[in-house]
């Protein structure tokens, strides 16, 4: 990837970061906090790459912290996300699924 | 480390990191709406597993077992403490996740480094910083977490911290500098050096912050974590690590300043003052305490017409939402107009007041934000304010020279009657006196909020 390339992607996904987030109301704060915690966890694609092409064993140890903690920010991301958004419910949707 | 190169298993691993890329944002967008915002951790989900998956298929990576259990330990960890930790505790756990996301990042940078192969100058920069902002987040988000976990329990200042703490990020960045001049190919001692120095620097600059501003640094954090994430996506050539990592960077940037601006604080007065702890004086307010049992409290709002309900930190703490739920919907049975009223920093930071509502089962139709309850106040009976203090101080509106003078308030004061559920007769977070409380038309019901509720229901039952 050549830097210009690069540096158009990162200008385009900055806009398009503020713009996904910018219409979204209070009440949804903390999951999307969560959420973007979550979405930043794909660091556990690099360091795999990174482990996956390690030699020696300082370079091994080095890759294999890097992938044990990105898969606990992808993991716990995703579980605590998950368990506060199943829990918004309309009260529609409490009457169609009983009260809870 | 080589980019991937032009083969029929390097377009497929490009092909399904476009497609995660696309599934992340897709899920964000969905996160952004009450009713597609479940779907929405799913899609992203899905972009993750499949970027993961198809991570094994890249030429030449060996070390399989290794990194299969660095996976499957550092997952099953994260899944066993996501899964049992309670509403309350999420801020902080939130912050754990985001410290270990930014380990990482560092610890690319740092492998990169360590192997010691020339660098292009665009790459070592973008290595160096996101090192930089990957191991800052790191040992930051960490504290963050022992201070809210109740680990830390003191806020460590001295005089002369701020020159201590700029000190340090400047050596911090002389090494980095070096670094970068050396093009990578730096001895052993330097990496170190400089990454003992970015960890310190963390700590240094988060210790002094108090409890109550912290979700706005761990938002900050996770913010910086991304474009931690973003920087070493380009060292390795990676574009769903550069896509995903700054639009997490630019939408935390976003929150981090809604966070601040609801609590009426610039982000650099939450980094560089005291103020989250320390007491600060008002004037002193006339009138005095009016205490009400709780039967005719009951009364009172079983045979109102409408009750806005404001919760704060001190409900969620004594665990009473459940209750208070259980309270409203004997009120709704009644026929009476119940709403929840939410302001954007009750709870830790903002939504986490709706996250613990919701747990307990209050639907999200019935919770209303700043903007749009605050014109309903001046039709309503009775506010019942469990556990929240400065988000209802009048003085916000009044006192110029108040401390939090100018900073938007739930207008519970213009209710033709307000209750106010409060354990002892001490001031808020920030230590100033709460005018709401003084009011001809206030009312105070002493006691923990759990207990006060359960007399509530039985009150209203006997009503």
């Amino acid at each position: 990837m050549t830097g210009i390339i690069a540096l158009y992607i990162f200008m385009l996904a900055a806009f398009t970061g503020y713009e996904v987030i910018a219409r979204v109301p209070v009440i949804l704060h903390t999951p999307l906090m969560s959420g973007s915690n979550f979405v930043h966890g794909i660091v556990l694609v690099g360091a795999m790459v990174e482990l996956g092409n390690a030699h020696t064993p300082l370079e091994r140890t080095i890759g294999f912290i890097g992938v044990l903690l990105a898969s606990g920010n992808v993991v716990g991301g995703y579980v605590s996300t998950e368990r506060m958004l199943e829990m918004f419910k309309s009260s529609q949707d409490k009457r169609k699924g009983g009260r809870a | 480390m080589s980019a991937l190169p032009a083969s029929v298993t390097g377009d497929l691993i490009q092909a399904v990191y476009f497609a995660a890329a696309l599934l992340f944002i897709i899920g964000l967008k969905r996160m952004s709406s009450p009713k597609g915002a479940r779907g929405g951790i799913i899609w992203a989900g899905v972009g993750m597993l499949i970027a993961g998956l198809v991570t094994f298929l890249w030429p030449g990576m060996h070390n399989d077992i290794l990194i299969l259990t660095a996976i499957f330990v550092g997952g099953l960890a994260a899944w066993w403490s996501g899964k049992r930790v309670p509403m309350t505790a999420m801020p902080q756990m939130v912050a754990l996740y985001n410290g270990m996301g930014g380990g990482a990042a560092a610890a690319i940078a740092c492998q990169e480094l360590v192997r010691g192969h020339p660098f292009a100058p665009a790459p070592v920069v973008l290595a160096v910083i996101g090192a930089l902002i990957g191991a800052v987040s790191f040992s930051g988000s960490l504290i963050a977490f022992a201070k809210l976990q109740g680990l830390i329990k003191k806020s460590l200042r001295y005089r002369g911290q701020q020159i201590v703490n700029f000190l340090v990020l400047l050596a911090t960045v002389v090494v980095g500098a070096w670094m970068i001049a050396l093009r990578g190919d730096a001895p052993m001692q330097l990496v170190i050096a400089f990454f003992a120095l970015a960890l310190a620097f963390g700590v240094l600059v988060t210790i002094p912050i108090g409890g109550a501003d912290m979700p706005v640094v761990i938002s900050l954090y996770n913010a910086c974590t991304g474009l931690a994430v973003a920087f070493e996506g380009f060292v390795l050539g990676n574009a769903a690590m550069i896509i995903a990592g700054m639009v997490v960077g630019a939408a935390g940037t976003l929150l981090t300043q809604l966070m601040a601006k609801a609590m009426n604080r610039s982000l650099a007065n939450v980094l560089f003052s005291n103020f989250g702890e320390s007491a600060a004086q008002g004037g002193t307010i006339a009138g005095s305490l009016k205490p009400i049992d709780a039967a005719d409290a009951g009364v009172m709002i079983a045979y109102a017409e409408k009750v806005i309900v404001v919760p704060g930190y001190g409900m969620a703490v004594a665990q009473a939402q459940h209750k208070i739920w259980e309270l409203c919907q004997l009120l709704i049975d009644r026929g009476v107009t119940v709403r929840f009223a939410i302001h954007p920093v009750a709870g830790r930071m903002p939504g986490h007041m709706n996250v613990l509502l919701a747990e307990a089962g209050v639907p999200y139709d019935l919770i209303g934000d700043l903007d749009e309850i605050n014109a309903e106040f001046d039709t309503t009976d009775v506010a019942l304010i469990i556990g929240a203090n400065d988000v209802v101080n009048p003085v916000a509106r009044t006192d110029k020279s108040s401390p939090i003078y100018g900073m938007p308030i739930l207008n519970a004061d213009r209710a033709k009657n307000v209750i106010v559920i409060k354990r002892g007769q001490g001031a808020g977070f920030s230590g100033i006196e709460n005018a709401l409380f003084y009011l001809d038309n206030t009312r105070m019901l002493y006691g923990d909020a759990q207990k006060a509720a359960a007399e509530l229901i039985q009150a209203v039952k006997a009503g």
